[in-house]
């Protein structure tokens, strides 16, 4: 990491200016409602997650962002009565189908959550484990393949030397990018953050930052986060949400000079939320 | 408005919070009390009479020299094939509990009725396989008393996994669910891992709880006074001996009996030593 990245974030829709007409449309979400019991908790949601770039979903607590995000992997089936509705596409592939394989789906579109959450396990299986449900590789392909998912992570150099060392005995920062690490072992299409830093300080943070800009070259990203800076500084687009409903979409620039809304205006100027 | 101190509400609180300490302190004296007496009446009765020959030599007939091998053996074959029983129940039905059934009814129902399970006087349950396995084969056995005491096992089991796997996050399953893992991975890989001490810990609460049962094996396997492995026949065990032997006139009987409820005490502190030690490493991992 170098020091300038972390002394003066450049916002990167500054830096490469991304522009919505030219993007292809990695995952689209179109009509999509979401219910927990009967709390109609996404209204009719319309919004696209673009191929290789970074979608930041702002917003006040509650308004409905890890929801979305958790219907983009269905994580809500793993609790009774919520459901969603509508129509959310990978690429053309129907991810509210009730035919769905919910295992190869959220394979193809990884998760990083709010808490780290290592496995209870060597820092080597917490790579291997998942590599080897999908993939039969040899020994010394598998060490190369958790040595390349560990460097693209940013953790290789500090733990290369302790491979058996329990997960749980890293540092927060490190704990979250061994679960970076993890998720693209698995090779993902898609990678979820849902506020990935909130538990971290602000060197750890920076990390994860400078990791999302590098990993949006292979993964098409989406990051729920409270933090207005962070969603300026490391996003391509920009949604606003308010009350289960999408506000706002377009890129993170645009939202952040010239928002259209006078709510997202008040949002990021801090008025509320 | 100025804040002022009131020196004696001030005094007033110390006041009854050292009569409170010292209550707190009586009554723990008090209960600490009776189980030093109790383990010491204990200790001294039955370590006068530890030696070789009980680990060595039979059941006597009274007046004569003996120990308590066969009861020991007994006991130990069936708290193992009461482990071996109840265990694997216990574990699958509180899994179901834990993982699969966490929001459903039935589990609900099933956690009610194992809660009674748990509590049931344990006569009944020697009384319940007296009459559908004793009654039916006709004759007691040693399997009757395992599965007796399995009976007593499987709603601890039962309990602590499940009790277990509802500490584990659900943010780990989560974890496990969002590189694709399958539920049964994700439980036995992750959940099962995480929870793993915990678990052990009450297998091991369980075995210290039917070593020293005495009312299900009275119905069950009842007794036997010579060397028998033979899981088909009546089978020896330390609490019916110990029942019996307490209860006898003869002061050698008397004595094995003291020595016999040691060995029991001194298994079952082992046993609570190792549980404690593993919830500590739980604890900390």
């Amino acid at each position: 990491m170098s020091v300038a990245s972390f002394t003066t974030p450049t916002p990167t829709a500054i830096s490469s200016p991304a522009s919505a007409e030219r993007q292809t449309e990695k995952v689209s979400i179109r009509d999509l409602d979401f219910f927990y019991g009967d709390n109609h908790a996404l209204k009719d949601i319309n919004v696209p997650l673009y191929l290789n770039q970074v979608t930041a979903f702002i917003g006040p607590s509650g308004c409905g962002k890890s929801t979305l995000l958790r219907v983009l992997n269905r994580m809500y089936d793993l609790y009774p009565n919520q459901r969603a509705t509508g129509d959310v596409r990978l690429d053309d592939d129907d991810i509210l189908s009730p035919s769905q394989d919910l295992n190869l789906l959220r394979a193809k579109v990884g998760m990083v959550f709010q808490k780290p959450t290592p496995f209870p396990m060597t820092i080597y299986e917490n790579i291997a484990f998942g590599i080897r449900l999908y993939e039969r590789l040899a020994k010394s392909e598998l060490d190369d393949r958790v040595k390349h998912c560990l460097e693209r992570a940013a953790l290789w150099d500090e733990v290369k030397d302790k491979m058996n060392a329990n997960g749980l005995s890293l540092s927060g920062g490190q704990q979250q990018r061994l679960c970076i690490a993890r998720t693209v072992a698995v090779r993902p299409e898609v990678i979820l953050f849902d506020e990935p830093c909130s538990a971290l300080d602000p060197i750890s943070t920076a990390k994860i930052e400078e990791l999302i800009d590098e990993l949006k070259e292979d993964y098409t990203i989406a990051i729920v986060t409270h933090n207005m800076q962070q969603a300026a500084r490391v996003s391509d687009f920009t949604a606003f949400m308010y009350l289960g409903e999408l506000v706002e979409f377009g890129e993170t620039t645009t939202i952040f000079t010239t928002p259209s809304d006078r709510r997202t205006q008040d949002y990021i100027t801090g008025r509320f939320g | 408005m100025a804040f002022s101190h009131s020196p004696t509400l001030y005094r007033a609180r110390r006041r009854r919070n050292h009569l409170t300490m010292g209550l707190a302190f009586a009554a723990t004296t008090f209960g600490l009390a009776w189980l030093v007496l109790v383990l010491g009446e204990l200790f001294w009765k039955g370590f006068s009479g530890l030696n070789l020959a009980v680990f060595t030599q039979m059941t006597p007939p009274p007046g004569s020299a003996g120990g308590l091998l066969n009861p020991i053996a007994g006991s130990l074959i069936m708290t193992f094939v009461a482990v071996l029983i109840g265990t694997p129940l216990g574990i699958l039905a509180g899994t179901y509990m834990a993982e699969y059934g966490r929001y459903e009814k039935t589990t609900m129902v099933v956690r009610f009725i194992n809660d009674i399970l748990l509590s049931a006087p344990s006569i009944v349950i020697g009384l319940f396989i007296y009459e559908i396995m004793v009654a039916q084969m006709g004759h007691f056995s040693g399997w009757a008393g395992a599965v007796a005491l399995a009976v007593i096992v499987v709603p601890v089991v039962v309990r602590t996994t499940e009790d277990m796997l509802t500490l584990v996050p659900d943010t780990l399953r989560e974890a496990a669910a969002s590189i694709g893992l399958p539920r049964s991975l994700m439980i036995t890989k992750v959940a099962y891992r995480a929870a793993r001490a915990g678990m052990i810990t009450g297998v091991l609460l369980a075995i210290a709880r039917i070593s020293g049962e005495t009312a299900p094996l009275l119905f069950t396997a009842l007794n036997n006074q010579f060397w028998s492995l033979d899981m088909n026949a009546p089978v020896s065990s330390l609490p019916v001996v110990i029942f019996q032997f307490a209860l006898s006139p003869f002061k050698d009987w008397q004595q094995l009996a003291w020595t016999g409820a040691l060995i029991i005490t001194l298994a079952v502190l082992a046993l609570s030593i190792i549980a404690r030690l593993l919830a500590a490493q739980r604890k900390t991992s």
